[in-house]
């Protein structure tokens, strides 16, 4: 059942098409990807999905229900512009945060505590949030995001600004909270990110959907064929062999291949020619590559 | 903590002012007086700060005396001339009186003197009383009334209306800009997009609103009760100030003697009976009204500018010129409060919350009052939704400040 569906979707501002018919769905429980450049038309669609803005055209549905705005309390938004009020105590401004979302001020502290508790940060109630450092403030903001268990979680750009091991805690909390059963939109011009991350994928640009999916059946998808293999020594003349060859740097080459040759008929070519092989394994493209290739297909279409 | 300190503050200076002012030069002077004209009384050995020494009858040793720092100064009292207004006082001394010094004197031997003239021209000192007429004026009503108001009674009534217009002009100033910060604070922040992914912009909007002119009421009560207590604690320490230093001739001061208590329990009767009950519901009425509609503007031009405070803060100078201007025309309308501008701002928006408080009192048409308010309502709860719009759009909008077309295409856009 999906959590989160779009049907036929527009939002136009006075003078673009910021979305133009955009359809998809969220399935419970799966990580999904928001894609694109900067531009494509993501925080407009998300700004819907968490009626902040109005739809102009088409329908969302948050698990079958028309989307009203008693959905905010199911939903949890970090948005990428994000900040909170720098004068006010952590534990007051958590305390609000969740309220705004529905929770009594009892249940609202205890679960504060728990999160606290949990990041390690339970000294922090009384400070102000200017007292903190960028990271800290990053985890504070998380927790007011996730407080009300939410059953949809969207986070724009949830890394940016953030270092390596704090990002990492984040990374943990999103795979844990999916498991847990929050179902994950997240949206971002980082596409490696995403290949860590998203299960599912969509893939935006100029306000329409370009790729749908599942990563891995598109990265499937947009295979070339293309091995890398590894070696040692030096290389020895493969001109004769039928092989197409690529990129060849020293201790490693492409080989470009076609969907009817078997991977191990190629090995096997290799392996007659002599090559001390390391290292075999097909090159399955990223999702960085993808995208530039479709957008380029798309201008030029 | 301001909330205390400011009234007390500003208490502790004025009492400390009056007191200054009041005290004068605070030491003993002694002049000596040599009266020629003969005028004396045994009854004058001092005034206020100056005592008065008769025993020397000529100069030189009067002035010997006053090089021996036994006097500040030598008076010499010419001998009376019955037909002429002149009277020339010469004073000897090093350093000249002060203000408040040379008026006492003036003021006891002009009584001196009047009294000889009196005495000696033959005059009956009651008909000249009568000379000077004690005039007032009496407010009578054309219609068929039963309420009369002398006009000492209008003019008090008057401006507590013109108070209460001043002060609903301060609270909307300065809470007003409280809402405008709090929204360019939310936008600088960048909160404002959890907010509004949790709440209606609307609700956020007259949430600040209300929230904040609670706070205002809050801080005006705990000041009104403040400066209550401390008034009528100082009125017992403040000096009654000394009518010599406001000018008052003698004779004024006999008559105001005989004015104050009569007069006063007439101004008081006419006052409690003025309808209270019927105006001081409409001074919450138009105090809620007012506030409301500048505060949403506020909010508004506080969600369409950038980043850039000094913007905003110029554009709610701008917003609040009908509230100053309407503050003016409060002032002349406590003089004339049925000319035509008085009436007219009275029942138009944005003026009305100011001017009409202050014509409340004298009793305007109730046709008058209506309007006010019908057109006070209509105007707020359009301002307050045009507000809405703007404020809803604006919020999403970072760095760049919209133009003015821009935010008339946000008040039609469906958002």
């Amino acid at each position: 059942m999906s959590v989160l569906s779009l049907k036929n979707v527009v939002k136009r501002y006075h003078n673009h098409i910021a979305v133009n018919d955009v359809s998809f769905d969220v399935h419970e429980n799966r990580i999904f990807g928001l894609l694109g450049p900067n531009g494509a038309g993501k925080t407009s669609l998300i700004r819907m999905i968490t009626t902040i803005t109005q739809i102009d055209d088409g329908e969302i549905y948050i698990a079958g229900e028309k989307l009203n705005p008693s959905h905010t309390a199911w939903i949890g938004y970090m948005p990428e512009e994000r900040g909170l009020y720098k004068k006010m105590k952590v534990g007051e401004q958590l305390l609000f945060l969740a309220q705004i979302k529905g929770l009594t001020k009892e249940e609202a502290y205890r679960r504060i505590k728990v999160w606290f508790e949990k990041f390690e940060i339970t000294s922090w109630w009384g400070k102000r949030v200017e007292e903190l450092s960028k990271g800290m403030q990053q985890k504070i903001q998380f927790i007011s995001t996730v407080v009300h268990q939410p059953k949809i979680l969207i986070l724009d750009e949830p890394f940016s600004g953030l270092d390596p091991i704090n990002a990492n805690l984040i990374k943990d909390e999103i795979y844990r909270l999916s498991q847990e059963g929050t179902s994950i939109i997240f949206s971002t011009h980082r596409m490696e990110q995403v290949e860590e991350v998203c299960q599912d994928i969509v893939l935006m640009n100029g306000g329409k959907i370009i790729l749908n999916g599942e990563v891995n059946a598109i990265k499937e998808s947009y295979k070339n064929h293309e091995y890398h293999v590894t070696y040692r020594g030096d290389l020895p003349a493969l001109n004769n062999t039928g092989l197409n060859l690529g990129v060849h740097r020293p201790g490693e080459i492409h080989i470009k291949s076609d969907a009817d040759t078997p991977a191990n008929q190629i090995l096997q070519t290799l392996i007659n020619q002599g090559v001390a092989i390391t290292g075999f394994s097909e090159i399955r493209p990223s999702l960085n590559e993808i995208f530039i290739s479709k957008v380029e297909e798309q201008t030029h279409a | 903590m301001t909330t205390f300190l400011a009234p007390i503050g500003l208490i502790l200076v004025m009492a400390f002012l009056i007191f200054l002012i009041s005290r004068g030069s605070d030491t003993i002077k002694t002049i000596a007086v040599i009266d020629n004209a003969g005028i004396r009384d045994s009854s004058d050995t001092s005034i206020n700060n100056l005592r008065i020494d008769y025993s020397y009858t000529d100069l030189p040793s009067a002035i010997a005396a006053y090089r021996d720092k036994k006097f500040s100064g030598v008076i010499e009292l010419p001998p009376i001339v019955l037909d002429s207004k002149n009277y020339d006082i010469n004073f000897h001394a090093d350093e000249q009186l002060a203000i408040d010094e040379s008026m006492s004197i003036k003021k006891l031997f002009r009584d001196r003197i009047k009294k000889h003239k009196i005495n000696q021209l033959g005059i009956d000192a009651s008909q000249l009383d009568l000379i000077d007429p004690k005039i007032t004026i009496d407010p009578k009503t054309v219609d068929d009334k039963e309420k009369e108001m002398s006009s000492l009674t209008s003019k008090i009534s008057s401006s507590i209306g013109a108070i209460v217009g001043y002060a609903l002009f301060f609270i909307i100033f300065i809470y007003g800009n409280q809402v405008m910060h709090s929204v360019t604070e939310e936008k600088r922040n960048r909160i404002v997009e959890v907010l509004i992914s949790s709440v209606k912009p609307f609700e956020l909007m007259m949430g600040k609103v209300i929230g904040v002119g609670l706070v205002g009421l809050t801080q005006i009560s705990i000041w009104a009760i403040l400066l209550g207590i401390i008034s009528l604690v100082g009125m017992n320490f403040i000096p009654s100030p000394d009518p010599d230093m406001l000018g008052a001739t003698p004779d004024m001061l006999s008559k105001s003697k005989a004015f104050l208590p009569d007069d006063m329990v007439q101004v008081t009767k006419e006052l409690l009976a003025i309808n209270w009950f019927k105006i001081v519901p409409l001074y919450f009425f138009y105090f809620i009204i007012g506030y409301f509609t500048y505060a949403a503007l506020f909010a508004a031009i506080g969600s369409a500018v950038g980043d850039n405070i000094q913007e905003a803060q110029v554009l709610v100078t701008i917003g609040s010129l009908p509230l100053i201007i309407a503050s003016y025309i409060a002032i002349s309308a406590v003089k004339a409060p049925n000319s035509s501008l008085a009436v007219w701002s009275s029942m138009l928006p944005f003026t009305a919350p100011v001017v009409m408080p202050v014509r409340l009192p004298i009793d305007p048409p109730s046709w008058q009052i209506l309007v006010s308010i019908l057109v006070s309502i209509i105007a707020s709860i359009l301002l307050i939704y045009i507000a809405a719009r703007i404020y809803r759009m604006g919020i999403l909008m970072y760095g760049k400040k919209a133009s003015f077309g821009e935010i008339l295409k946000w008040m039609v856009s469906k958002g």
